[in-house]
């Protein structure tokens, strides 16, 4: 059977020079030898790292005052926790609030950095970080106790900001 | 023999080897890097100043990797495959020249493992064609239905650009009177107008052409990477090696890249003569300052092909199989036949 050769009426078709191919080569080489000099993208990691805008969010921290956390185990972010990571036990303090965790917990390998901890919190206490640097070496590891969970309020003003303009 | 004859080949063997396996690595890293350039990446630059001991880690790499041999694959011709290709890659270079001869020490050196060789470009091409063999046994060996169709793929494909390769040289050849690269070489020393240095690519300007493209095509680079196409054949022939057979068969091809450059030199570009400046008053005494400085011309001039064959594979996309075979008997063979034909009828007319 006789074969016929159909062209689509949206193809042109080439000019003598492009049927060519050597000018066409010659002009796309052209252009990448012209993206070689271009400045690059590339972040050198280690060396330069990534500083995250406020709404960003990193681990999940204990907000540190003069006094101590300011959590009062109340439980609510263990509550609504939807990968159930967190573990809250309360106790009671002379200070004004009376009580704080004794034991406050987070497994980092079941957090999904949802940020409904932060949005339940009544007392502001529990706040998304710009720690993003998270590995371990054993599962065991992952599990941040308050010695890895406190961070002093000074260093989160940021996100303390950000959650006053936008929170709610 | 003479003791002294046998030192001095083997000496020029072992500079030649290491020239080899080292150039080889670094023209993997000048790969990776050209590529990220072109790319708006920086490319490795952890191993070393600026990744210059790169290729070093990735060997040791392949070294401490398992070597695995797929089941039912030929044993035998698996082991062989990855050799061939080095083995072949390795010994062409026995007959490029790399300087004028020059004196050491009273003894006179040819800077050639087998120098005047009078078969010199028919060896060349002899060796170069077995060198799909290893390529084809690797993917027919490993059992491997993408294996075998890269090999298969690159047989076709090196059978047919072998053919305008050989038709291509021999304009060149007729214009020189002589298939020794050494007198080749020696040729095209002199000047025409007195300034013009008398490379052959002013004289077969077609001829190099269709040289070049069959030269990307014999080694398998893209655009004709056809044989190990990664999004069609996993990786082509060498799917089934792991480790140092690996690395043989990367080692071969970037070998072949950097003897296809200096081939490209020697044949068309002059080899290692280094225009005008080896003139000088200056060398006629110190030849084995010009011998450097040949060396180092050379080199350079290689350089600038192998950044070709580097540019090239990162702005030109992989030719399809038909358009490979349309390109090779229907476009690069006729105008080779008819760049062979027209040198012939001005040789003769000139006469």
């Amino acid at each position: 059977m006789a074969t016929k050769t159909v062209i689509a009426s949206s193809t042109k078709r080439m000019t003598f020079w492009e049927k060519l191919y050597l000018p066409e080569i010659a002009k796309g080489m052209g252009l990448t030898l012209k993206q070689m000099f271009q400045p690059k993208f590339t972040r050198e990691y280690p060396e330069e790292r990534y500083e995250p805008a406020a709404s960003y969010r990193g681990r999940p921290v204990l907000v540190q005052e003069d006094y101590g956390e300011r959590c009062v185990a109340c439980g609510l972010c263990s509550r609504v926790c939807p990968a159930i990571a967190i573990e809250v036990q309360a106790a009671e303090t002379e200070q004004e609030k009376e009580r704080y965790p004794s034991l406050f917990e987070i497994n980092m390998l079941r957090c999904i950095f949802c940020a409904f901890c932060e949005e339940a919190c009544p007392e502001e206490a529990i706040v998304m970080s710009k720690d993003y640097e998270l590995t371990f070496r054993r599962p065991e590891d992952a599990i941040f106790g308050k010695d890895r969970l406190l961070v002093p309020v000074a260093k989160l003003q940021d996100r303390l900001e950000y959650l006053r303009l936008y929170k709610g | 023999m003479e003791l002294i004859d046998v030192i001095v080949l083997v000496v020029k063997i072992l500079i030649v080897l290491h020239i080899f396996l080292i150039g080889a690595a670094y023209v993997v890293l000048l790969e990776r890097k050209v590529s990220a350039w072109i790319q708006d990446r920086v490319g490795p630059n952890r191993v070393g100043w600026r990744g210059s001991l790169q290729s070093f880690a990735d060997v040791l790499k392949l070294v401490l990797k398992e070597d695995i041999v797929p089941g039912h694959a030929n044993k035998f011709f698996h082991f062989l495959a990855p050799v061939i290709s080095i083995a072949i890659a390795i010994s062409v270079w026995a007959v490029i020249p790399f300087c004028s001869p020059f004196t050491v020490f009273g003894v006179e050196i040819q800077p050639t493992i087998a120098p005047n060789l009078n078969i010199g470009i028919l060896l060349l091409l002899a060796l170069s064609s077995l060198g799909v063999y290893g390529i084809t046994l690797a993917g027919w060996a490993s059992n491997n239905k993408y294996s075998l169709l890269g090999g298969l793929r690159s047989s076709a494909q090196m059978i047919s650009y072998e053919l305008s390769m050989g038709l291509s040289l021999i304009g060149m050849m007729l214009v020189m009177g002589s298939v020794n690269i050494t007198t080749i070489v020696a040729q095209q020393g002199g000047y025409w107008f007195g300034w013009l240095p008398k490379w052959n690519i002013f004289v077969q300007p077609v001829g190099f052409l269709i040289f070049l493209v069959a030269a990307f095509a014999e080694t398998n680079r893209a655009p004709f990477d056809l044989a190990e196409a990664e999004p069609e054949l996993v990786g082509g022939f060498h799917t089934e090696y792991t480790g140092l057979k690996f690395g043989l068969f990367f080692l071969a091809e970037y070998g072949n890249v950097i003897l296809m450059s200096a081939l490209m030199t020697t044949l068309f570009f002059g080899g290692y003569h280094l225009p005008w400046v080896e003139d000088l008053p200056f060398f006629k005494d110190h030849t084995g300052l010009l011998a450097l400085a040949q060396f180092g011309a050379l080199f350079v001039k290689a350089l600038f092909w192998i950044f070709f064959f580097v540019w090239v594979r990162w702005s030109i996309p992989r030719f399809r199989y038909d358009q490979l075979m349309n390109l090779g008997w229907r476009v690069m063979f006729p105008l080779a036949l008819l760049n062979t034909v027209i040198t012939a009828i001005v040789l003769a007319a000139m006469k």
